[in-house]
């Protein structure tokens, strides 16, 4: 886990790099920093390359919908570096009806198939992602499966979805 | 001569009899056995049911265990094969999902006929734990080929795909001619 050592100099380099003061849950296992969508390839790029974090992993990328009340969807990054043997969580909020960011395919070539499947179950639209189509879903399926207004298609060539 | 024994035949005669109607004469060593078409067809399409090799999910992993040596599926002159042309048998052992359903039809529909199903497992009876929030699983591989046999568990335990198949070999014991099969579909 992160120690609190650590987190200073993570929280300097970050906001070095957003120029603005960080959002930080400290609570949260392990310690997450949230950041702007328009933020994240530059912070990603920064803590992949500093000799200090070397978060060379993407553990986990997750997609999150927190539902029409609060009108946000949330992208999480879960990052480890395997020399250092520390953690940190990334998480981006983005609004409900336009959820695109940028792909940190090169930064990790990891996020590849992790991002192709937040976009196939919550529609997040990753930019500039090399190959972004669905990756468990059939290709003609419609709607994204894991939204919290998600209502399955009644048939899916000419197979009734519903059990009887 | 001496060595064939004047019971060879009979014991062979008692298990092809206890599979479909026979007539049985001895005649010393050998023997005569009377029988119609239809029950010498069924008996040899029941005595090499060929399963095709392919499972979906867990139930797949039991359907493996029935062919090791403690269940011996081979007793039933069942040998797993590799391609469909050459399959008798389909066991849809697991989940059945969309993505997957296209590619079962179109296996079933290269298997030569005479060609049977067994469902195994909940998931591809009606689809199982799937059945009210899986979005993402057909309801029963019923919906897209027909079945003749379902057998229930979650995993079957290989004594219960055994039973499929002997539930499987006694349809097939009492089908007629083609045009019969024919008009029962």
């Amino acid at each position: 886990m992160t120690n609190s050592l650590n987190l200073d100099r993570i929280k300097e380099i970050i906001s070095a790099v957003v120029g603005e003061e960080l959002s930080v849950d400290v609570n949260a296992t392990p310690v997450c920093i949230t950041i702007s969508a328009a933020k994240l390839l530059p912070v990603c790029e920064a803590v992949y390359k500093h000799p200090d974090l070397y978060f060379d992993t993407l553990s986990c990328l997750t997609g999150l919908d927190n539902g029409k009340e609060a009108g946000t969807m949330e992208v999480v990054y879960n990052l480890y570096s395997i020399p250092f043997n520390h953690h940190l969580m990334l998480k981006v909020v983005l609004p409900r009806e336009k959820a695109e960011l940028d792909s940190v395919v090169s930064v990790w070539r990891t996020a590849n198939w992790q991002e192709r499947e937040a976009f196939d179950m919550y529609g997040i639209i990753f930019n500039n992602h090399p190959d972004l189509r669905r990756i468990l879903m059939p290709a003609d399926w419609e709607g994204y499966p894991l939204r919290k207004d998600y209502v399955q298609q009644e048939e899916y060539r000419g197979i009734t979805v519903k059990s009887n | 001569m001496s060595d064939i024994k004047a019971s060879s035949f009979d014991q062979f005669a008692k298990e092809v009899g206890s599979e479909v109607p026979i007539y049985q004469e001895s005649l010393g060593n050998a023997g005569v056995i009377i029988t119609k078409l239809d029950d010498l067809l069924n008996w040899s399409r029941l005595s090499s049911m060929f399963p095709m090799t392919f499972g979906l999910a867990c139930c797949a992993i039991e359907f493996m265990s029935t062919g090791t040596t403690p269940y011996d599926m081979d007793r039933f002159g069942m040998a797993p094969r590799s391609s469909p042309r050459q399959a008798d048998v389909m066991i849809v052992a697991g989940t059945v999902v969309f993505k997957m359903a296209d590619r079962i039809k179109r296996l079933y529909e290269q298997m030569a006929e005479p060609r049977y199903v067994i469902s195994m497992g909940s998931c591809s009876n009606c689809g199982g734990p799937y059945w009210q929030h899986g979005y993402h699983v057909v309801k029963g591989v019923d919906k897209i080929i027909p079945v003749d046999v379902y057998v229930p568990g979650c995993p079957p335990r290989p004594e219960a795909l055994i039973g499929g198949i002997l539930q499987l070999r006694e349809k097939i014991s009492k089908e007629g001619l083609i045009a019969d099969r024919l008009k029962s579909e």
